[in-house]
């Protein structure tokens, strides 16, 4: 694995990735990826991300040893990676400081986003109040139903948002809205995408501000166990905080890397949002990349409890580390995300979100099929109060 | 010389600019498309652009976005959509492009589309999201067919890029008249004159105008510095108005007599 390197200069992942979008935004691709990569290269533009991400998020989040979680599972030793102690409560905001950096040095006033669960809008909507530019966030109206607590917060934070009525009214329509409203304001618009997937250069930009999670975990490790862990388990929609906290780790061979997506009602069903277990290569998004579609090619419906796993694809470099094996992908399904939501927030007195209660629901199963001597990180991704009365209804209590 | 040369080979001849409709394939069902087809040639259309429908037309505006919905449901396939021209095919030759999204074309397989699409009678493919930067997977099947790639300009295509893309156009290049999706603002004709005119200068194949162009005036007035035409929404638009209708035949020939007049115009 040592000369893992992706992705290539045009933006492939092995066959994955790439940049398939309107000839409209060829250009505007093309110059962020010039611009980012000048960013890279300008010690300033690191510094002033980390000044944020330290004093603005909160970092470097903790690496907390899950005590009594370990010991009811009675197998591995669980550290969590609390990105549920980030500001605005998720990994989501490390992006979008990285982002809105980005866009304020190209000049650019206006940002949009497209968010599922809201956690990435509401990433956007701060970070944009912060900089003092306007911002857009699209999100499907089904979710803006599930997640109403977020829509309120971005409104708050001064953002305009719009519901996307269009196709199931998920994540996937946000991001075709987005797309389309991009494409009409390309001149003087930054879109803001909040996960690993997308059109060259953002599997790469959203990756590379992400893996802040993993290059900490990967030392905390060390500081607390002396030696690197034997797992690390994330869940995936498109699979930012999973890219984020497996990246580090990509050359380091025995260290297992568990990615999990939403089986929604099971993958054998056609509720699910599993798309690298269950779907099959296609494009969608501006990229090549594992999705849920039919046999023509149509793209399916998603489902999962969790708003931000309901997306019928996956970043193309999830879909490479499937293909070459570096990376397991499982699936979760919705009563097991729920029964994990349950048994961290009473062992452990910690809410995670529903989509890392999929992550957790992984744990559960695995810690006990390994030995005491060894370890797993789990990325506990977000937190859990935007999910209250999705959980509450689950549980059949009303608020 | 393929059926796209031929004609703007012939329109030239005449000094005439060429008409482009485009409807969603199977938008309601095949048979009526194929009648709508043939009310089009009839009318006058030089070329045809038949879109194929996707779930997610992420570069379309809501006329076509709902169009495509309605093929779906109606049980629109890419395989179906190949029937329909190859039925076409039985009563005209008027050069057909295929206009939609790559994922239902790398699903059904590139060479076997290249193979199939040729059979038929396809002359050119339009796939909104596939850039010259992709475009090679998929032109190594349809290059040897013959199929034209149809080569998409945008109004922020930077001068040093068009003149790169304008050198591998086939058929003829289609210049994005907006920066925005199909249907939802009008053209602007005199904003864009200058750019058209100037990108003539430098294409060896013909230009193109699509997005925004809704009438006979907006027709007349593009024609007169562009080689083509294209029409869409506002097509499907009378389309889904009069799907019902016993009239629908009459009056797609009457909007499109009405664009022909306009098209006819610029050149008298």
């Amino acid at each position: 694995m040592s000369n893992y390197s992706y992705p290539d200069p045009r933006g492939h992942f092995g066959q994955f990735g790439g940049r398939y979008v309107a000839e409209t935004l060829m250009p505007a691709l093309l110059e962020l990826e010039e611009a980012y990569a000048e960013a890279m290269a300008d010690p300033e533009f690191e510094k002033e991300f980390h000044y944020y991400l330290n004093h603005y998020v909160g970092r470097p989040s903790p690496l907390y040893y899950a005590e009594r979680l370990s010991e009811h599972l009675g197998g591995a030793r669980i550290y969590l990676k609390r990105e549920d102690l980030n500001h605005t409560g998720a990994h989501k905001v490390n992006n979008t400081v990285g982002q809105v950096l980005l866009a304020k040095r190209m000049g650019k006033k206006k940002v949009i986003a497209e968010t599922g669960a809201g956690q990435h809008g509401v990433a956007t909507a701060t970070v944009a109040a912060r900089f003092g530019l306007e911002c857009e966030v699209f999100m499907g109206t089904e979710d803006i139903r599930r997640q109403s607590l977020n829509v309120f917060r971005m409104k708050l934070l001064g953002a305009k948002v719009h519901g996307v009525t269009s196709g199931t009214a998920t994540l996937k329509d946000a991001m075709n809205d987005a797309l389309r409203h991009w494409v009409t304001h390309v001149r003087d618009t930054f879109y803001v995408i909040g996960t690993v997937a997308g059109p060259h250069p953002y599997p790469q930009l959203v990756r590379d501000f992400q893996a802040v999670i993993g290059r900490e975990a990967r030392e905390q490790i060390m500081a607390a166990e002396g030696r690197l862990p034997d797992a690390v388990v994330a869940c995936i929609g498109g699979g930012s905080n999973a890219m984020g906290i497996f990246y580090p780790f990509l050359n380091d061979k025995d260290v297992r890397l568990i990615g999990v997506e939403a089986a929604g009602l099971g993958i054998d069903t056609d509720k699910h949002a599993a798309s690298i277990s269950a779907g099959k290569v296609g494009v969608l998004h501006g990229n090549k990349t594992f999705l849920l579609q039919d046999e023509d090619g149509q793209i399916t419906h998603a489902h999962s409890i969790s708003a931000g796993l309901d997306y019928p694809g996956v970043g193309p470099e999830h879909a490479l580390l499937h293909e070459i094996k570096r990376a397991e992908y499982v699936a979760i399904s919705d009563d097991e995300a729920l029964a994990g939501f349950k048994c961290l927030t009473q062992l452990e007195g910690i809410i995670p979100a529903l989509e890392s209660a999929h992550a957790v629901a992984e744990v559960i199963k695995l810690a006990p099929t390994m030995g005491k001597d060894q370890t797993i990180i789990m990325n506990l991704s977000g937190r859990g109060d935007k999910d209250m009365h999705t959980v509450a209804d689950a549980f059949g209590v009303e608020l | 010389m393929g059926r796209i040369e031929k004609t703007f080979e012939q329109l030239k001849q005449n000094n005439q600019k060429a008409l482009i409709p485009f409807i969603t394939a199977g938008d309601p069902n095949m048979e009526t498309s194929e009648k709508i087809i043939a009310s089009l040639v009839e009318a006058g259309a030089n070329i045809i652009e038949l879109g194929v429908p996707f779930s997610d037309p992420m570069a379309d505006g809501p006329t076509i976005q709902a169009a495509s919905e309605r093929a779906l449901e109606a049980g629109a396939t890419l395989d179906l959509v190949l029937d329909l021209v190859e039925r076409v095919r039985r009563f005209t030759q008027i050069p057909i492009v295929l206009m939609g999204y790559y994922n239902p074309v790398f699903c059904y397989g590139a060479e076997r589309f290249a193979e199939r699409a040729n059979a038929v009678g396809v002359d050119g493919l339009l796939l909104v999201d596939l850039p010259a930067e992709e475009r090679d997977e998929l032109l190594v099947y349809t290059k040897p067919k013959g199929i034209h790639l149809i080569t998409l300009l945008a109004p922020t295509t930077p001068e040093q890029r068009t003149k790169q893309l304008l050198a591998s156009a086939q058929g003829f290049v289609y210049y994005v008249s907006m920066t925005g999706v199909t249907g939802t603002s009008k053209v602007d004709s005199a904003a864009i004159e200058a750019q058209v005119t100037q990108l003539r200068e430098l294409s060896p194949v013909p230009v193109a105008v699509g997005f925004g162009i809704t009438t006979e005036q907006d027709a007349a007035a593009i024609a007169r510095f562009s080689d083509a035409v294209v029409v869409g929404s506002a097509l499907v638009k009378i389309i889904q108005q009069h799907t019902d209708s016993p009239r629908l035949q009459e009056e797609v020939r009457r909007f499109m007599t009405e664009l022909k007049r306009g098209v006819s115009r610029a050149t008298d």
